[in-house]
């Protein structure tokens, strides 16, 4: 089976088109959305919608902070310009699609994976994988032998045998991934939505169950819309602007 | 006992496991059978004992991530790898035959052999290296000849891809490799150099051809790094009959820097496809070890050497471009355009190998006469030509050759050259675009269309005067 995980779509709709436009040609047969559907972009109704509809369809859907923040109001964590962006999304969203997004899970686990928002430790605390430390942390408070998650929105890839550190690896796009052996594996997911590496095109990945590997993939899409949409909206104009450069 | 215990005539996802084949440090190999692969199977399974080391079973893992990632003859074809939850294996081809080292037995042997066997090993090291992956454990038992002549890499529990995680760096802080071969920047555990197979490589070669090991058999990781400072004795001093051109080589290999070596597998196999084409230096001289102050000095700088930084594979900087020259007369605007199309290509890299070439087309029909009307030998005279379009290139003896082939198919010959020397570009003039050519191809669009690297055709507009035969052509 071929699943495709996208993580921090942030209401980006252009970049999550071109994401799900070519997940089918990778003939993707599930979806696994790891949480951030909205917050930051001009297009969460339409996120929502079109989750909702995958969800139906049996795909798993995390709840992400942004998504808990959109139904309750900004948590203390967030900077300015996430809160202004939470506002405005809160009323955006109509009841239904706020009710949708309060009642996601934090996490879910299937056959030897968890899929969570962030670290493992505690999801609803919703803190960072940034280095071998925090993915191994991770890593140990699980028993699932691999861990899908995003939130930082920074591709990466840990491994970790037993009694031994985690290790970091930098994922080369294209190139499966075989996660193999007696060890856990944590798979960062990069942002669909709103990357932060330096590399503006959309980030998400599939998980080949047979072949047992990870491809990660960059996607191309045209940003202009986003911005233009994200300017109109009045929502704060760095929004759009980071877009252009992936930070 | 394998943890991973099984018997002849267990049935292993749908592996019917026959007799067993060879009991190695690190794996068990069982012949075997599958209802629908038709050659016959090799069954490999770890053997993995209690408390045992644990880089048997991360050796496993890499070999299990990388080799159902390689193809072509270089490599055994694999079949299928086991689940390492359930039963661990992988299954793969049998290459019949041996593995080299009973050659190694007989060192030294025949200067011709070692060559031969040079370049068959180079040639797949030039392959393994493309598919982004550095073997790490070079060594006569690691490597078999198919009845067809190819090389192949087997155990790859050390190999490292560049563009997969590599488990072995991250868990184990010892040197990695078999203590004859191991080069001295895998003794200092830096795994991300292509030319540490180069290395091993050179090991392999010197002790063919002397009956010696040039760092002789180490017990201990101290004893390992002397190679980082000590020199081997020059091959010539053990066997003066081996050329100075085949030292030059093999102490090319052995060089402690990286940098120092062949930059690429490609460029070792075109030195050792085409002796002639070796600049000597000192190293070819050489007729004893360096001396004791300099050996010092050495020893002194190691102590602060500085962390060493990876090499990509195949860098552009070090390509094989070959540059196929027309010398008819007639068509002497185009080497001119292809000489200056060379020039401004050579301008944008560093360290490249340049081979010219020129096709003698021989008839079919005909005894060719290797003389021309004025008596001159046809060969010999194209290399002068060949010499004299090349001169305003001024590349340093080192860094060009020339070759005149001789073939009736002349798209053939230039594939063919290409190919057995790993060019990475190929250069060439099209003659024009006339109907016969469009129907009959042309030299240049069947390289294109079957040359296995990148292919520029460079076109000229012929001169005012020649374009009237070419107009004619058209009308008709």
């Amino acid at each position: 089976m071929r699943i495709a995980i996208l993580s921090d779509i942030h209401a980006n709709r252009e970049a999550f088109d071109a994401c799900l436009a070519h997940a089918v040609r990778q003939n993707v047969e599930r979806y696994v959305f790891l949480g951030d559907l909205v917050g930051y972009g001009a297009d969460p109704q339409y996120i929502v919608d079109r989750v909702v509809r995958f969800a139906e369809e049996g795909a798993v859907v995390l709840k992400g902070n942004h998504d808990e923040a959109a139904t309750r109001g900004a948590n203390d964590g967030m900077n300015e310009y996430a809160r202004k962006a939470i506002d405005w999304t809160f009323n955006a969203l109509d009841d239904a699609s706020r009710k949708f997004l309060g009642e996601l899970p934090g996490f879910v686990e299937e056959e030897d994976r968890l899929y969570v928002h962030s670290e493992a430790t505690a999801p609803s605390d919703w803190r960072y994988i940034t280095d071998a430390a925090t993915a191994e942390r991770s890593m140990r408070a699980t028993i699932q032998r691999i861990t899908f998650c995003g939130h930082v929105h920074i591709p990466q890839l840990y491994n970790m045998s037993p009694q031994k550190p985690a290790q970091y690896f930098e994922p080369k796009p294209n190139t499966a991934i075989p996660l193999i052996g007696q060890r856990q594996w944590l798979a960062v997911m990069g942002a669909v939505g709103q990357p932060r590496d330096k590399n503006p095109a959309a980030a998400y990945a599939v998980l080949d169950t047979t072949k047992k590997d990870v491809t990660y993939f960059r996607i191309a899409y045209d940003m202009q819309p986003t911005a233009q949409k994200i300017h109109e909206a009045g929502l704060p104009a760095i929004l759009a602007a980071r877009l252009f450069v992936g930070r | 006992m394998s943890k991973y215990d099984i018997k002849e005539g267990d049935v292993i996802d749908g592996f019917v496991i026959g007799e067993q084949l060879h009991t190695g440090g690190m794996a068990i190999l069982w012949h075997a059978t599958h209802p629908d692969i038709e050659s016959p199977i090799v069954f490999k399974v770890p053997k993995i004992l209690e408390g045992d080391d644990p880089t048997v079973i991360v050796g496993f893992e890499m070999e299990m991530m990388i080799l159902p990632r390689l193809s072509g003859p270089h490599v055994p074809k694999v079949y299928a790898v086991g689940d390492f939850a359930t039963m661990p294996y992988v299954a793969m081809e049998f290459i019949r035959g041996e593995t080299i080292f009973p050659t190694l037995e007989r060192a030294p042997i025949a200067v011709d052999e070692v060559v031969s066997l040079g370049r068959k090993i180079s040639t797949a090291l030039v392959d393994l290296h493309r598919q982004k992956v550095i073997h790490h454990d070079i060594k006569p038992s690691n490597i078999m000849i198919r009845p067809s002549g190819e090389a192949v890499f087997i155990d790859f529990g050390l190999s490292r891809h560049l563009e997969l995680p590599d488990l072995l760096e991250a868990e184990f802080h010892l040197p990695m490799g078999t203590a004859p071969y191991i080069s001295p920047e895998q003794v200092r555990q830096f795994r991300a150099e292509p030319r540490s197979d180069l290395f091993s490589l050179g090991v392999l070669l010197y002790h063919l051809a002397t009956g010696e090991r040039p760092f002789g058999l180490p017990r201990s990781t101290q004893a390992l790094k002397k190679r980082l400072w000590r020199d081997p004795v020059p091959p010539r001093k053990i066997r003066p009959e081996i050329p100075a051109w085949l030292q030059e080589v093999i102490l090319r290999c052995l060089e402690v820097k990286p940098a120092n070596r062949y930059p690429t597998a490609a460029r070792l196999a075109f030195a050792l496809q085409n002796p002639d084409s070796v600049r000597l230096t000192q190293r070819a001289e050489k007729i004893s070890r360096d001396g004791v102050i300099t050996v010092f000095r050495r020893w002194l700088k190691v102590r602060a050497l500085p962390p060493l930084e990876s090499h990509s594979i195949g860098a552009p900087s070090a390509s094989i471009v070959m540059v196929a020259v027309d010398l008819e007369e007639q068509y002497h605007y185009l080497a001119e355009a292809l000489l200056d199309h060379t020039k401004r290509l050579l301008s944008t890299m560093s360290d490249v190998r340049l081979a010219c070439v020129n096709v003698n087309k021989i008839s079919t029909v005909f005894m060719s006469d290797p003389f021309d009307e004025q008596g001159r030998n046809v060969h010999i005279q194209r290399l002068v030509e060949l010499r004299d379009w090349a001169r305003p290139i001024a590349l340093a003896s080192d860094k060009i050759s020339f070759h005149v082939l001789e073939n009736m198919d002349p798209a053939e010959a230039l594939i063919e050259f290409a190919q057995s020397n790993h060019a990475d570009q190929i250069l060439m003039c099209a003659r024009g675009a006339g109907n016969y050519r469009r129907f009959l191809g042309s030299v240049s669009s069947q390289v294109v269309a079957r040359a296995p690297c990148t292919v520029t055709v460079v076109r000229a507009p012929a001169p005012v005067s020649e374009k009237a035969p070419a107009a004619n052509e058209m009308a008709t």
